[in-house]
């Protein structure tokens, strides 16, 4: 069973395998990486070098929370000496200034505020059919921005949206979204 | 703290630049500006650079341009606040000369985005949110960022997308009398409508798109300022203030906090009445990076109350003889929003406006001898609100 982490990789080679092909024929040819743009007429250097960036980001302070995605289940955080929530859960609390925090389930059910359609959508996304992104306000007091699983038509502001927690379909990696509550 | 004159500006032509180096870039507007304020490179004490890259070849963008314009070994570092890069350099550059540090220095800004496809300067643009809870999973982009706020402000006051594509063709039209605007010809209402979504309920009419471009200011003490120019603008006040990175932790999404409290808090410096902005000030540049930026800057620096802004828009009250003229430059929209250049390009345009030397047609009337720049970075996560007064 595949993710989206080598189906990407093959996506992007895929989108730029055209550009590569003819950049090597240009340099076998001339020697030079070199082109004229075709809107300006403007030369051109094609970096020869590329550059991949992939990044680990410690998510060590919030094991919890990771731990809680594999039994999708979504967790903030509660300061212990302040009361304060977070979501994002976060380790430290900046208005007291104690790290003691208790990990809480957030509730399955919000309230959306606001929504949009990623239509032009960015190298990484760009396999995914256009994608609705949602903020929605939860009893807890904080807000929660996700995909939301709905025709965008019949969304409006003020309506009960119901969390998800599992393996998103086509990428095949746990993270947690929304659809219209029943 | 001394007080701080502008004495020199120059801006490139916006646009897509391949024709040009990221240093050749800067070139252009460091040039203009010290022919400007009849200075050479060697004059210049020290100097800041906006920008912001990941998309450009360089890593060290202030070096570069340093060397390639005469620059060095005055100080220069380079500073980055997403889309108000410009406006934080002209920042920094204020304080050196206010502080007494230096006399003369320059803030200039580069940005040269084409130097990588638009579909990963659109997933660089994206990432400058909250990157792991935002981006990751979520792929927001930045055109997304501001349709969440569009919605919002939609469904609360009832503005349609027509009162956003007003803003879109204002700002084409000064575009179209500016020369160095990336788009030189005017819309109509119709042609913004119709254009394709990007985010909806923003299509690409109501974006800025993406631009090379350079701008350069010269900042001088009040003693310098008066042996080299007649005309010095000087710089009142600057108001700034960050908001979160990630928008869920925010509560409101029809207008930007950040953005309000940089306006109170560079009202106070100036003298200016919060409640009555527009007596004091005879012409703004606005943060207009989406049709409905412009409309909440309208509300957030109190031009409009709140939830009316886009009724200036309807009623082109921003227009010249409207309440306040508003991005006479052709704004980010139409002038281009080379991201680390588009503040002091602000500044170098209200400078010029200011001193009555811009282009026919797009000249502000100047009664009251003060101006206004708004700059956002990201969604309200920086706002820089500076005064110029004559």
């Amino acid at each position: 069973m595949s993710t989206i982490i080598q189906k990407l990789r093959e996506y992007l080679d895929k989108a730029e395998a055209e550009q590569i092909r003819q950049l090597d024929q240009l340099v076998a040819a001339t020697g030079l990486p070199v082109y004229k743009d075709p809107k300006t007429g403007a030369l051109l250097w094609v970096d020869v070098r590329e550059l991949r960036l992939r990044f680990q980001l410690s998510v060590n302070r919030i094991a919890k929370f990771v731990e809680g995605l594999s039994q999708e289940r979504l967790y903030y955080t509660v300061c212990k000496r302040c009361g304060a929530k977070y979501f994002p859960p976060q380790a430290d609390c900046p208005r007291c200034k104690s790290s003691d925090v208790e990990w809480r389930e957030v509730s399955r059910e919000g309230e959306l505020i606001t929504w949009t359609v990623i239509n032009v959508k960015p190298a990484s996304f760009a396999h995914n059919k256009d994608y609705v992104v949602g903020i929605v306000k939860m009893p807890e007091g904080f807000n929660i921005t996700a995909w939301v699983d709905a025709d965008p038509a019949t969304l409006r502001p003020g309506a009960k949206m119901r969390l998800v927690v599992g393996r998103r379909p086509g990428e095949n990696y746990i993270t947690y979204w929304f659809r219209p509550a029943p | 703290m001394r007080r701080v004159a502008i004495v020199g500006v120059g801006v490139s032509k916006f646009g897509y630049r391949p024709d040009v180096s990221l240093p050749e870039l800067a070139w252009e507007a460091v040039k203009e500006a010290l022919d400007d304020a009849r200075l050479d490179s060697k004059d210049i004490e020290a100097y800041v650079v906006g920008n912001v890259g990941g998309w450009s070849s360089e890593p060290l963008p202030a070096v570069v341009v340093g060397e390639y314009c005469g620059l060095t070994p005055g100080s220069g570092i380079r500073v980055e606040a997403a889309c108000a890069s410009g406006s934080s350099a002209v920042r920094t550059a204020y304080h050196m000369v206010a502080s007494g540090e230096a006399d003369v220095v320059m803030a200039m800004g580069v940005e040269k985005m084409n130097e990588s496809p638009t579909p990963t300067v659109v997933e660089f643009i994206g990432r400058a949110g909250n990157y792991f809870w935002e981006f990751e999973n979520f792929g927001l982009t930045f055109p997304g960022y501001y349709a969440l706020h569009a919605t919002a402000y939609m469904n609360k006051y009832g503005a349609t997308e027509a009162d956003l594509c007003e803003i879109a063709v204002k700002n084409h039209y000064y575009g179209s009398l500016n020369p160095k605007a990336q788009f030189q010809k005017p819309i109509t209402l119709e042609e913004c409508l119709k254009s394709r979504y990007v985010a909806w309920p923003l299509k690409l009419y109501d974006s800025s798109p993406i631009t090379d471009g350079s701008a350069a200011v010269i900042l001088a003490s009040e003693e310098v300022a008066k042996k080299i120019t007649d005309t010095p603008v000087w710089i009142k006040a600057i108001g700034a203030a960050n908001g979160t990175s990630n928008l869920s932790k925010r509560d409101d999404f029809t207008g930007l906090e950040a953005a309000r409290l940089a306006a109170q808090r560079a009202y106070k410096r100036a003298g200016i009445d919060p409640n009555e902005p527009v007596k004091y000030l005879d012409v703004a540049e606005v943060h207009d990076c989406f049709t409905i930026a412009e409309i909440m800057a309208y509300e957030d620096l109190g031009f409009a109350k709140r939830g009316e802004g886009y009724k200036l828009a309807r009623e082109k009250q921003t227009y010249i003889g409207g309440v306040i003229p508003v991005n006479l430059s052709g704004g980010l929209k139409a002038k281009g929003h080379p991201i680390g250049a588009t503040g002091v390009a602000m500044i170098a345009e209200l400078t010029r406006q200011l001193r009555q030397e811009v282009e026919r047609g797009r000249q502000a009337p100047i009664k009251k001898g003060m101006a206004l720049a708004h700059n956002v970075g990201g969604t309200g996560h920086y706002a820089f609100v500076t005064i110029l007064s004559l």
